[in-house]
């Protein structure tokens, strides 16, 4: 019996055991690299991608609680890689060995969709729950406030342009 | 995505296999990963240089990076000798190439030591040839030309791009003595460039280890014997009848499960038992006795022996004595340890995968399997983290000698139980200091003891302040273990440099003195009459004391608890003050100030993340990392109790580097080792209590 969702805005059909955890579907079976395992336990974050919008760690999620969902991974988090969270990471050269950071990415735009002017309390809160082993932290959170800047910059432009048409 | 990987690996190995040294031309193709591959001629000026006559600037990086950022430093050396804007270098990673690199590896913070004059005669040669050739077209003298941005400019103001140059320059000869720039003219090197690989991260690109997908590759699970057992039997008939399933072979007290895919093989590596012989087999407790057995045997190692310490602290007005120990620890990078490998028929050999030492596992596949090391290719991906465990290549030999079984390509992936369960660790050890002072304090007796499980020598006999006392004696022993260890992020540094540094802060608190001008007296003392041999530069360390003094307001911040350390290593000198308060009872570590003397800083941007990031580990090991063992089974086994620092447990750093033009040193370790003796100094001052064990007790 096989499974339907959305993947990055792409219609998916997947054939095989509905208990395989989305992660491992999205690297095995639709060659999705940039979801990383870590640890296999929702504990590290690097497997985090968006399910219906909300982040979610993909390794203990079975993929038969995903049907018809919508899915989007580091992959279709923009289509030329110019998100502002992307841009902000690139900008202040975050990473150092760079594996958990699609995961911290997924994250980070997950949390500035809910709160796009974070605290700098609030942006710690917000991104402790993924592990960086290199040790970016700094620049993570400085990172998350750059894109919340971005992005409201983005959207002032985009209305006076709105506004002008 | 994956089709544009594997592209771009066949491209490197069409790049790296078509030629040999010397100015070979070749047709290659474009840019990695571009929709319709552009062909363009190229010229290999040198190892780690290619100009094509369409100006095309292609940099190599051997080395393997590791999150060190080495990708980005070295072409950064290139670019800047041989005069290119940044934004026209591509930067490609070699894969290994006897020929044409040596020291290709990720280890001990020594590459842009070993390699800053290869790349700087790479630049500075090219750039040569290239006003060369333009002389000789404009019939002028070479001397009167000059270059920028890529380009020649002659006397009367002609202009010639290198790429226009490039077919000509390519077969003048190399200059043997190439003019460097000055320093102060560097446009690149000490400013912030970002990663190279940056848009591959951000963008999710399949560029790890663990992402690699080769033709008819299947995936397998290895289950491993405690540490010491051997295997007795397996019984896998469930785990063959289950979906996906291919074979289940044992090798080495090893049993692997290979399937199609990595939720079979998880699946049906849980439904393998498996029976192990084993006597004896270390807990706890075995490692506490041979800790305590170590400390008193005689029949230690002297390492170093300056004066009489004996006939010294027996008439020492005071003594301070003190025991330090630190546990085993896995490396835990994020991405875990695998490796593909394709032993085919016809003796040839598919290496792939996240390795510091690719090399070793060329030399160590090629003994195992009993093949022809130049049959053997191994492609470097970028590695998720290894902070010393990928210099050890046990995976990719297991790769290999699956391979060789199944007669498939196969890719091994750890779990990260695997990981954290299977080695290599950090040693673990116990030290043991005593020291002497006379009636004004000074310390005229120094000894240290180390002993470790299977840490080799455990001390570091030279260090700092080893130089400045009359009487030192410096011991080591080396328990066997059955436990496997390895390199760990600045080896016994690590630990050795926080027990170092939290101790002489005990000593100076019996001595009555500063910390800061203790250690800055004794320097004085090594400046002018050294005691036996010393191997760093006095100067060196009296300079970043001094800038860390300054820059943190040394006891001078009303309300903060500060704590000290200094440490040299890897050629590096690094000087920390951390800034402590109470917080509800407990000591919290705000602030960290950092002053590092790595030479000449190439990449401001990436040396700021070396020292934050190494600082950063060093706090979260102290703090809370631990393995324990039972009947040869480590654990925990996973992040849910091996617990890593995390964003909200992090003080403010602030890197400071000092700027002084000599030629550049390691730096992806020495600001670690400093880290525990100036947290646990800061701690004691804010809370008056001593940390002797990591994890800190706090």
């Amino acid at each position: 019996m096989s499974i339907q969702l959305t993947i990055n805005k792409k219609k998916v059909s997947l054939d095989i055991d509905p208990n395989t955890p989305l992660l491992w579907a999205l690297r095995d079976h639709l060659s999705l690299k940039g979801t990383k395992y870590g640890c296999g336990i929702a504990q590290c974050g690097a497997c985090t991608v968006w399910v219906n919008g909300e982040a979610t760690r993909s390794c203990v999620l079975p993929l038969s609680a995903v049907a018809n969902a919508d899915v989007t991974t580091i992959e279709g988090l923009s289509e030329k890689g110019d998100h502002p969270v992307q841009v902000a990471w690139d900008q202040l050269d975050v990473p150092q060995c760079g594996y958990c950071q699609a995961g911290q990415i997924m994250t980070a735009a997950s949390f500035l969709k809910k709160n796009p002017k974070p605290s700098t309390t609030e942006i710690i809160d917000g991104m402790s729950g993924n592990i960086c082993r290199c040790g970016t932290y700094h620049r993570i959170q400085e990172a998350v406030k750059l894109a919340s800047e971005i992005a409201a910059k983005k959207k002032t432009s985009s209305t006076k342009k709105s506004a002008k048409a | 995505m994956k089709n544009s990987r594997r592209s771009f690996l066949q491209q490197t190995a069409l790049a790296t296999s078509a030629f040999c040294l010397g100015f070979d031309w070749f047709k290659a193709e474009g840019k990695a990963g571009a929709m319709v591959a552009s062909t363009v001629e190229a010229g290999r000026f040198n190892a780690y240089l290619e100009i094509s006559s369409l100006g095309k600037v292609i940099i190599y990086s051997p080395n393997p990076e590791i999150g060190q950022g080495i990708k980005t430093a070295f072409p950064v050396v290139v670019a800047e000798e041989l005069d290119v804007d940044w934004k026209d270098v591509e930067v490609r990673q070699s894969n290994l190439d006897t020929q044409r690199f040596d020291r290709q590896l990720t280890g001990g913070s020594g590459a842009l030591k070993h390699s800053w004059d290869r790349l700087r005669k790479a630049g500075a040669t090219a750039r040569q040839m290239f006003i060369q050739a333009a002389a000789q077209t404009w019939k002028v003298d070479p001397s009167a030309c000059k270059t920028a941005s890529g380009f020649v400019i002659g006397p009367a103001g002609q202009k010639a791009s290198y790429g226009s140059l490039a077919s000509l320059a390519a077969t003048l000869p190399v200059p043997t003595e190439p003019t460097y720039k000055n320093r102060k003219d560097y446009k690149i090197i000490g400013k912030r460039t970002k990663g190279v690989d940056n848009a591959n991260v951000v963008t999710g690109k399949p560029v790890f280890g663990l992402d690699i997908e080769k033709p008819g590759m299947v995936i397998a699970q290895i289950i491993r014997p405690p540490f010491g057992a051997t295997l007795k039997s397996f019984d896998a008939t469930d785990a063959l009848k289950m979906p996906g399933i291919i074979d289940v072979v044992s090798f080495k007290n090893k049993v692997a499960i290979v399937g199609q895919s990595t939720w079979q093989v998880m699946q049906a590596r849980a439904a393998v038992s498996c029976k192990y012989d084993g006597q004896n087999l270390e807990s706890e407790s075995t490692h506490k006795k041979w800790f305590d057995e170590g400390m008193v045997t005689e029949n230690a190692q002297v390492n170093r022996k300056d004066g009489d310490f004996k006939a010294a602290i027996a008439k020492a007005a005071k003594v301070v004595e003190a025991t330090y120990e630190c546990p085993f620890i896995s490396h835990s990078p994020m991405e875990p340890m695998n490796f593909f490998a394709d032993v085919r028929s016809d003796g040839s050999v598919l290496l792939a995968g996240p390795t510091q030492v690719p090399q070793s596992a060329q030399k160590a596949v090629a003994t195992l399997l009993n093949r022809d090391e130049k049959k053997i290719e191994v492609e470097l991906s970028k590695m998720g983290g290894g902070f010393g465990r990928r210099l050890n290549n046990d995976y990719a030999l297991e790769a290999a000698e699956l391979s060789s079984l199944i007669k498939k390509p196969v890719k091994v992936m750890w779990t990260r139980e695997d990981d954290m369960m299977g080695g290599i660790y950090r040693p673990a050890v116990r030290y043991h200091f005593k020291a002497g002072l006379d009636a004004a304090g000074n310390m005229i007796a120094f000894y240290l003891r180390g002993v470790g499980l299977n840490a080799g020598n455990s001390t570091r006999q030279d260090n700092f302040p080893v130089g400045a006392i009359e009487n030192v004696l410096i011991e080591s022993v080396n328990q066997v273990s059955s436990v496997t260890t390895g390199p760990w992020r600045a080896p016994i540094t690590n630990f050795l440099g926080y027990a170092e540094q939290a101790f002489l802060d005990e000593v100076a608190e019996a001595a009555g003195k500063d910390p800061i001008q203790m250690r800055l007296d004794w320097l004085a003392r090594v400046k002018s009459n050294p005691v036996g041999k010393i191997t760093y530069e006095p100067d060196r360390f009296i300079e970043v004391i001094k800038q860390a003094a300054e820059k943190s307001n040394w006891k001078k911040k009303p309300g903060v608890s500060q704590g000290f350390s200094v440490y040299y290593s890897h050629l590096s000198y690094v000087a920390q003050v951390a800034d402590a308060v109470m917080v509800n009872g407990k000591p919290k570590i705000t602030h960290i100030t950092a002053v590092t003397d790595c030479g000449e800083v190439v990449n401001l941007s990436g040396a700021e993340n070396q020292v934050k990031g190494a600082i950063i580990d060093g706090i979260g090991h102290a703090m809370f990392a631990k393995l324990r063992f039972n009947e040869g089974v480590a654990s925990p086994s996973n992040f849910n109790s091996y617990r890593l620092i995390r964003g909200n447990e992090i003080p403010t750093i602030d890197a400071h580097f000092v700027d002084n033009g000599i030629a550049p040193t390691g730096l992806g370790e020495p600001a670690l080792p400093p880290t525990g003796g100036s947290v646990a100094n800061a701690i004691y001052a804010a809370s008056k209590k001593r940390l002797y064990r990591q994890p800190f007790d706090i």
